[in-house]
């Protein structure tokens, strides 16, 4: 797609429907907070990106946009399914209309690849054995993975894995697409090639994707908007060009990899771990 | 200094057996949950579309229950023995080693067999099933099929339970046969008794109630077995060395579980 349609379409999606919203999200992992008061839609069809340094709680807001976790103070709707007060059946049914592409893939060791892929259409659908085979095989071929429905999740590489993990969160057609870290410990190359095909995935299958990462590169090159998140708040959304005309000091740090003062300051670093009244 | 830095040694120690306690407490509690789960999805799983697959369950029968027959066998053969030759060592102190066949039939149907079985079981496929459920859940895979609308428990829990309550009963009347036969050969050896008499002897003094005694623990111990490995399973935190805690955790209560229930069924049925 060229750079002037993939900006027509983004100002498309300013009218599309939301089909994801948050709203004062707020979580608690013991007495620390992870998540504090955070806002934020998806509209049909868009890219968003949310990124954060480690420990942003940028996993943590995944697993509720993955509804597997209850929000207790704030919401979250999910193509108008209120997580919250949704019945099991109501989840069950919202759960077949998603997919999502771990970090580390999580195909099951004890299936074949070919297996791993025609799992949900086995669990979900009457389809005869035959068309699912030929389903699965289509969307191996999406993610060029044909002919490697025989090996099993140990015989593949690390991209190879998150490929196959692709193929499987969209062999429903699903309407939300969410990846984990797609880039994450992949070489220039794959993670690039990655990049593309959930563009391609996107293009094709006209999916809403949501992904989760730290790698700038992936961000620029796949958002509509992009999430900032850190320490539990959300810095910044925008899309690519207005995050990196952001004046907030935090988002031009993490743009620009740099580590804020106090925590480069071991004494600082030390005082956090120890507690304050040690060493007085 | 934090609040949790001033707390003296005992009120420390009471705290830890506190949090201890209420851990406990919370996993029978989810045990409890489990089995009820497990048994609404064997229930009314098909009627909703979303059934305990057959193949699913009969793949875990093999890996309990048939991989399990050499073992159970030599341990079983092996243990029958073991029981004639201490019987007769004591009864023959009054003369009556001829009645040791009483003492092999009932001990081996009533005790031995469902214990042995309980135990092997428990060591080879309830740490399996905790070391499975552990390495799933670490790699995010129990999340992924949370997320695919596939329920963890009516995929992973439920055949594992229905295996384990068909297979365990199975191989303990497997055990109670080769545990008998083991003796039988002993006995026949060493006190000159056909096996044909041996064997008659055995069919008059068994009751249906003493193989029933057996069977009945046995499927309580199958349930046992599989709900402790899924609650250990399910827990795991901190790699590859949480996993190691975990799967030995699962064996030593699921044999402690085993034993312990042994003991309150007897006191129970028997007296």
């Amino acid at each position: 797609m060229s750079a002037r349609a993939s900006y027509a379409l983004r100002d498309a999606r300013g009218d599309a429907p939301v089909v994801i919203e948050v709203d004062e999200l707020v979580t608690h992992y013991g007495e620390r907070r992870i998540l504090n008061g955070v806002s934020l839609s998806v509209r049909e069809g868009e890219i968003l990106v949310i990124m954060g340094g480690s420990g942003s709680g940028k996993s943590t807001l995944l697993r509720y946009l993955l509804a597997l976790e209850q929000p207790t103070s704030g919401s979250v709707r999910i193509l108008g399914v209120d997580v919250a007060r949704a019945a099991p059946r109501q989840l069950y049914e919202l759960r077949k209309r998603m997919g999502v592409a771990f970090q580390g893939g999580a195909l099951f060791s004890s299936m074949s690849v070919g297996e791993n892929i025609m799992l949900p259409l086995r669990e979900h659908t009457d389809l005869d054995e035959r068309t699912i085979q030929i389903m699965a095989r289509l969307k191996l071929e999406v993610v060029d993975l044909a002919g490697f429905e025989h090996l099993m999740p140990a015989e593949l590489s690390g991209g190879m894995i998150k490929r196959a993990a692709l193929a499987r969160a969209v062999v429903m057609d699903p309407k939300l697409l969410f990846c984990d870290e797609p880039s994450a410990g992949l070489d220039p190359v794959v993670a690039a090639a990655l990049d593309d095909l959930i563009l391609r995935l996107r293009a094709a299958l006209g999916m809403t994707v949501v992904v989760v990462t730290h790698e700038l590169d992936s961000a620029f090159k796949i958002a509509d908007r992009i999430v900032v998140l850190d320490k539990g708040n959300i810095l910044t959304i925008g899309s690519v060009a207005e995050v990196r005309a952001s004046d907030n000091v935090r988002v031009q740090n993490l743009l620009n990899r740099k580590v804020e003062a106090e925590e480069l300051d071991p004494d600082a670093y030390l005082r956090r771990l120890m507690g304050e009244g040690v060493g007085r | 200094m934090s609040a949790a830095d001033r707390r003296t040694g005992p009120v420390r120690q009471i705290e830890q057996l506190g949090r201890l306690t209420v851990r406990g407490i919370e996993e029978v509690g989810y045990g409890a949950a489990l089995l009820l789960e497990s048994l609404f999805w064997v229930v009314v799983g098909r009627h909703r579309r979303q059934p305990v697959r057959l193949g699913a369950v009969v793949s875990e029968m093999m890996e309990i229950g048939i991989r399990a027959l050499p073992i159970v066998s030599v341990l079983s053969a092996t243990i029958g023995v073991m029981l004639a030759i201490q019987g007769i060592y004591t009864l023959k102190l009054f003369g009556a080693e001829s009645r040791v066949t009483v003492g092999i039939a009932l001990s081996i149907t009533r005790e031995f067999a469902p214990l042995i079985t309980g135990i092997l079981v428990a060591g080879r496929s309830g740490s399996a099933l905790a070391a499975r459920l552990g390495t799933m859940n670490i790699n995010q895979e129990i999340d992924a099929l949370r997320v695919m609308g596939i329920n963890p428990v009516r995929f992973l829990v439920a055949p594992a339970l229905l295996a384990m309550v068909v297979m365990v009963p199975a191989l303990t009347f497997w055990s109670d046969f080769v545990g008998l036969l083991g003796a039988g050969i002993y006995v026949s050896l060493d006190l000159g008794m056909t096996l044909n008499a041996y064997s008659d002897r055995v069919i008059e003094v068994l009751k249906v109630d003493d193989l029933m005694h057996g069977l009945g623990k046995s499927v309580i111990f199958a349930a046992l077995i599989t709900l402790v490995a899924v609650v250990n399973g399910v827990s795991v935190t901190g790699g590859a060395e949480g996993l190691g805690r975990a799967t030995t955790r699962a064996v030593v209560q699921a044999i402690t579980a085993i034993v312990v229930t042994d003991m309150l069924f007897v006191f129970v049925v028997t007296r």
